[in-house]
């Protein structure tokens, strides 16, 4: 994979002359062309091709709405109601933008999970995996802001909550709290710095996919069986073979994706940023989008202002480490019997936790909420080192032809 | 310690579904919601797949909002021109004319430097009945009748199911596109004024309205039978008003509804036959894998 003679061949003068100066085809040529990808992928590895248009998706209805926003306290909620009713499209492309903040996190948890699960962070993938959490916490980062932006309810009260959490860092939470907001209370100030990062956080994210796609084209894909590439006949090239299975699960994807901004573009969102926003009167139940539940959840479990800010930070932190906390020797969860299960209840713990972000943090709520979190946490620091340690892993293919045609396979091929 | 044993046996019930009792939920379930009984969802023209509104109906929704909620209730996100554009209550340039005339428009200074009063056009926004919010509050004993432009997706209800089915429900919401829990709870806002139950003390110049947040709302019944004339035939009810109503409320937020579900489906039979055609490259494309 790491292979550095390339097979790209000018075809004519121009590329040939293109090619002597800066080889951009040759690159493109080799990594998204005869680039040796493992042929049994299954369509959880199309989730990395979905995640990119979804990127590219929010870029383009991003800046076609920056250029009717009005970044201003009195005039962004009628602004953004403007683009709504009289800007040609205006609604489906806002619609678009809003619904694709929520499919871009669905995509990225899959791919997350599936990377948790079949073992993609583990050596050599560790600065591809660290990439992937960088990416993850600007876009969480990114949706957020973007959130902000329509000047709602929630929007306004989801700032004000979210700043606040800084008052906890000690003696200089508070300085730094006004630094962010740019005055002593969420405001104009604070609306136009949240814009201006917002249009700027996506093009690093991108800057960062490339680094990603490029740390992924030096050691090649992960696959299902965890079993690393050994011969040629363990892999397909790109083109065609990824790139129409990935252009398949772009469109499957597209359909749920319009299903929503087609149909019920506001199923995802909240009532109550339909209010503009209003500094004087909290909302009842200040939650916010579904993708941020799970660690709202955890930001609440714990009635400490400054742990739980300390104990929601650390779930996003701890990702960066895991190919350092699993000590497995294998990679794919579906040859370990026993962290198996773990990882399946961690699942549901996350779901569980998504579940509980958005109720009120009391009574069984709160319990549940805390047991867990703890749970959250003791998956990755004490099952992933213990159960890697002490388990007997399943035998594993010799190499991917094997797990696809069986044992006879590998004969075909030793005769 | 015992306690905590005590609650930690409790959650593991609750994390066990089968051994919740249902009392223990609707219990929850009433304390996490508060706001009152289930609303029930209405059939509604606009409503799923394929909703689209009822021209007729938006225009006796118009009717009603003009007689009697648009003297404290305004649509400032709304143009009189609206009133004219495809997929709302498609009056004539003619009649949405003269409902822009009734209105006194502020634009600039006239020569002598004062506000120059002249009346309503067609790109003029709705003009709404209070200069500020503090004489809308003078004028309805403290309280600010909020404005009708984006109310219908500004409200939504609640169920009030266990825990274990609510995935169930956001997943039947979702398949049926369920978007219209702001019309839904508008409607049995405006049809359930009762007197209060025995016991609930009113505050002053309240009125009870069990889907009302608190059950106490300073807006009055609204509507009666006969409040407001149809030239449709369509009966005077006191609920056929408010189903007028909140239907043109649900158009007023969302106006380009009808031309959006159109597109929808569209574009999804379009994506359809690629996801087809697609598959069936893939299919091919994958047999000539050398084995």
């Amino acid at each position: 994979m790491s292979d550095h003679s390339s097979s790209y061949v000018p075809s004519n003068a121009v590329t040939r002359w293109l090619d002597e100066r800066l080889p951009i085809i040759r690159l493109m040529y080799d990594s998204f062309i005869v680039f040796p990808t493992p042929r049994n992928l299954n369509y959880l590895w199309t989730f990395g091709g979905i995640l990119t248009f979804c990127l590219v998706v929010q870029i383009i209805t991003g800046i076609v709405l920056a250029m009717h926003f009005v970044a201003h306290g009195d005039h962004a909620f009628a602004s953004v109601e403007h683009i709504m009713r009289d800007v040609n499209w205006g609604d489906l492309i806002r619609y678009t933008h809003a619904v694709g903040a929520s499919m871009f996190f669905f995509a990225a948890y899959v791919h997350l999970f599936r990377g948790l699960y079949y073992g993609s962070y583990k050596s050599p993938r560790e600065i591809i995996w660290i990439f992937g959490v960088v990416i993850l916490l600007l876009m969480i980062i990114t949706a957020f802001m973007g959130y902000s932006l329509v000047w709602g309810q929630m929007s306004f009260w989801a700032v004000t909550v979210i700043t606040n959490l800084f008052t906890a860092i000690p003696f200089v939470g508070e300085t730094i709290t006004q630094w962010i907001w740019g005055g002593y209370s969420v405001g104009d100030p604070t609306l136009n710095r949240l814009f201006s990062l917002h249009y700027l956080f996506p093009f690093i994210i991108a800057a960062l996919v490339g680094l990603h796609i490029w740390a992924l084209h030096v050691v090649g894909s992960n696959n299902p069986t965890g079993v690393d590439v050994k011969t040629e006949k363990d892999t397909v090239s790109f083109f065609p073979f990824y790139v129409i299975k990935d252009g398949f699960a772009v469109v499957l994807f597209m359909l749920l994706f319009s299903w929503f901004v087609f149909y019920a573009p506001n199923y995802l969102g909240h009532s109550d940023n339909f209010i503009e926003a209003n500094p004087l009167q909290t909302p009842p139940h200040i939650v916010p989008e579904w993708y941020f539940l799970p660690f709202y959840a955890i930001l609440r479990a714990i009635p400490d202002k400054l742990l739980g800010v300390i104990a929601m930070v650390a779930a996003i932190v701890v990702l960066f480490v895991i190919p350092w906390l699993d000590t497995s020797k294998i990679r794919s969860v579906s040859n370990r019997p026993l962290f198996k299960p773990f990882f399946w209840l961690f699942v549901v713990t996350c779901l569980a936790l998504g579940y509980l972000g958005s109720k009120n943090p009391e009574g069984y709520y709160l319990i549940s909420s805390q047991l867990f979190t703890a749970y959250y946490f003791i998956f990755f620091l004490v099952i992933m080192p213990v159960v890697g340690l002490i388990e007997t892993p399943k035998e594993l293919p010799d190499s991917i032809t094997e797990a696809v045609e069986g044992k006879s396979g590998k004969e075909g091929a030793s005769s | 310690m015992n306690s905590i044993l005590k609650n930690t046996m409790k959650v593991a019930s609750l994390l066990s579904a089968a051994l919740l009792s249902s009392s223990f939920l609707a219990g929850s379930a009433l304390a996490a919601g508060g706001a009152g009984p289930e609303v029930k969802r209405q059939e509604w023209s606009f409503g799923g797949f394929n909703g689209q509104y009822d021209k007729a109906q938006l225009q006796r929704g118009f009717g009603v909002y003009k007689e009697v909620c648009a003297s404290c209730h305004g649509l400032k996100l709304l143009s009189y021109r609206n009133l004219v554009q495809k997929g709302g209550p498609e009056f004539s340039k003619e009649q949405a004319l003269a409902i822009a005339k009734e209105a006194t428009v502020v634009d600039g200074v006239n020569e002598d430097g004062e506000p120059n009063e002249r009346p309503g056009k067609l790109s003029d926004r709705f003009q709404g009945p209070f200069k500020n919010e503090a004489e809308a509050r003078s004028a309805n004993n403290g309280a600010y009748p909020p404005d009708f432009s984006v109310l219908a997706k500004a409200r939504t209800i609640h169920r009030h199911v266990p825990w274990y089915t609510e995935p169930y429900w956001w997943a039947y919401d979702m398949i049926t596109a369920y978007e219209e829990k702001g019309a839904d709870y508008i409607y049995a806002l405006l049809t359930n004024y009762s007197t209060p139950p025995n016991g609930v003390v009113l505050g002053d110049g309240m009125n009870y309205n069990k889907y009302f947040p608190g059950h106490q709302i300073a807006m009055a019944n609204p509507l009666t039978d006969d409040a407001v004339e149809y030239t449709d035939g369509t009966p005077t009810t006191a609920a056929q008003h408010a189903k007028d109503v909140t239907a043109f409320m649900a158009w007023a937020a969302e106006p380009h509804l009808n031309e959006r579900k159109n597109m929808g489906k569209r574009v999804q039979i379009y994506l359809l036959i690629f996801a087809l055609l697609l598959f069936l490259a893939k299919k091919s494309v994958w047999s000539r894998q050398k084995h």
